[in-house]
């Protein structure tokens, strides 16, 4: 089966690996991502602080051309873009004169019928089960913080997606390959974000909190479905570190890293040895 | 954006609900490093201060992170009044304004997709750093974060020249259109 993906900027920048471990882990479920042709930036945070109809038109092209690509379902595995498309296509879908208005902008009609999946929802369209019973190697052993950060759930009228404060989705993947979740508290606080450059205190004392609370609660991993959250946790832990004083160590893997490593991928397949803090 | 347009988003926020509990500063991760709380911003704008509420520092502090939205006992959309504060800000330039690396980083980011049509990386750090630079005088800055180029390129992970999109005039024309606030 083959389905539309939009990798979105980070995913073919900084955030590579993801688009790597997401690629393999899918194909090895039988799952190929074709990209959609010419996709743009969706406009991230930058276009709704700055300007508002920016930040709708630039999600409405992508959607207008995952639609000509004829595209039923889109994977964006990077949860800004998912967010943006959903909340674009929502605003387009209830306000008809905005979607005309939107189609003159862009230059491409916009007609509501492509899906935006998450790489969570992707396993799901799988099927747990299925995934299950492809298992060969359980991850046995792995006691996973899953962090969902923001805007995997958040805001839940856009999202529709789990539980906004207490999901669980993320568990029952880990269920499924033979590992094990914590329960901790900081599943859906915000690690910073797109903050890295703009305002790195932010980010080094927020995820600083985020590592110190899954390591209390006995994780000896966290395991994300965002390239910022990635970004921040892995890429800027020895900053945190020498930061406040600690060793946190603490390896981060993409949801897709674990799935892929259940199936019998090789880290190297999946792009884990490309983490920057990575034990193996 | 028009005094009437303002009006408008206000109200789509709908920021005369608030009734002040301050839940949205409560789960606020940032709300330590605000000059003004989340829920004193609502309601400067909900009296009429917007242009007190557009000079707050605060609303370059947000992280965007939608936890205030998502909790609001009245659906207020907090979050949007940040986004909102932010754009009318970005309207008139200021050298006040430019204190804040946050809304620096914000244009270059958009004017690097404008160029490309996806995000260039590496030139958007220099862009940024040019700018900051450029304000602050703050040279240090510069060279900031530049032993992670080396391990991030170790790893496969920094690319010298980014992706662009082949049809990049019409990410010029939205630009445009969107800037100027016409769809033709």
């Amino acid at each position: 089966m083959d389905i539309g993906y939009y990798p979105g900027c980070a995913l073919h920048g900084t955030s590579n690996d993801y688009e790597q471990s997401a690629r393999a882990c899918l194909e090895a479920l039988g799952v190929g991502l074709k990209e959609v042709n010419d996709w743009i930036c969706c406009g991230a945070t930058a276009a709704h602080s700055i300007n508002h109809r920016l930040s709708v038109a630039l999600p409405a092209r992508n959607l207008a051309l995952a639609e000509r690509d004829g595209f039923g379902e889109v994977l964006a595995p990077c949860p800004m873009c998912s967010m943006e498309l959903l909340k674009a296509s929502d605003l387009m879908k209830s306000d008809g004169k905005l979607r005309q208005e939107m189609g003159r902008i862009v230059e491409l009609d916009f007609n509501g019928r492509t899906e935006v999946l998450n790489l969570i929802q992707a396993f799901q369209k799988v099927g747990l089960d299925s995934i299950k019973a492809a298992v060969k190697r359980p991850l046995e052993g792995l006691k996973a913080a899953c962090y969902y950060g923001c805007l995997l759930t958040r805001p839940p009228e856009t999202l529709r997606f789990d539980d906004c404060e207490r999901p669980s989705s993320m568990e029952a993947v880990v269920a499924a390959l033979g590992g094990s979740a914590v329960e901790w508290n900081y599943k859906t606080e915000c690690c910073g974000a797109g903050m890295t450059l703009a305002n790195t205190d932010i980010v080094l004392e927020l995820s600083h909190k985020i590592l110190t609370n899954a390591a209390a609660h006995g994780a000896n991993c966290v395991v994300v479905a965002c390239p910022m959250c990635h970004v921040n946790l892995d890429m800027k832990q020895a900053d945190i570190e020498k930061r406040y004083g600690v060793r946190h160590g603490m390896t981060i893997y993409y949801l897709s890293d674990l799935v892929g490593r259940a199936l019998g991928l090789s880290d190297e397949a999946l792009g884990i040895d490309r983490h920057f803090v990575y034990g193996g | 954006m028009t005094a009437v347009a303002t009006a408008v988003a206000t109200d789509d926020l709908r920021v005369a609900e608030c009734y002040q509990c301050g839940k949205c500063t409560a789960g606020c991760p940032v709300a330590g490093r605000m000059d003004r709380m989340p829920n004193q911003i609502v309601r400067m704008v909900q009296t009429g201060d917007t242009e007190g509420a557009m000079r707050a520092g605060a609303i370059w502090e947000c992280v965007s992170c939608q936890t205030c939205t998502t909790r609001c006992p009245k659906t207020v959309d907090c979050a949007g009044v940040m986004d909102l504060l932010r754009q009318l800000s970005a309207e008139r330039p200021s050298p006040e304004q430019a204190r804040h690396h946050t809304i620096l980083f914000q244009h270059a980011f958009l004017n690097n997709i404008r160029r490309h049509g996806r995000l260039n990386e590496l030139e958007l750090v220099g862009m940024f750093k040019a700018a900051v630079v450029t304000k602050d005088l703050d040279v240090p800055f510069l060279f900031k974060d530049a032993l992670l180029a080396p391990r991030m390129m170790q790893r496969g992970k920094l690319k010298l020249v980014g992706g662009s999109v082949r049809d990049r005039a019409v990410v010029g024309r939205i630009f445009d259109r969107c800037l100027r606030g016409t769809d033709a």
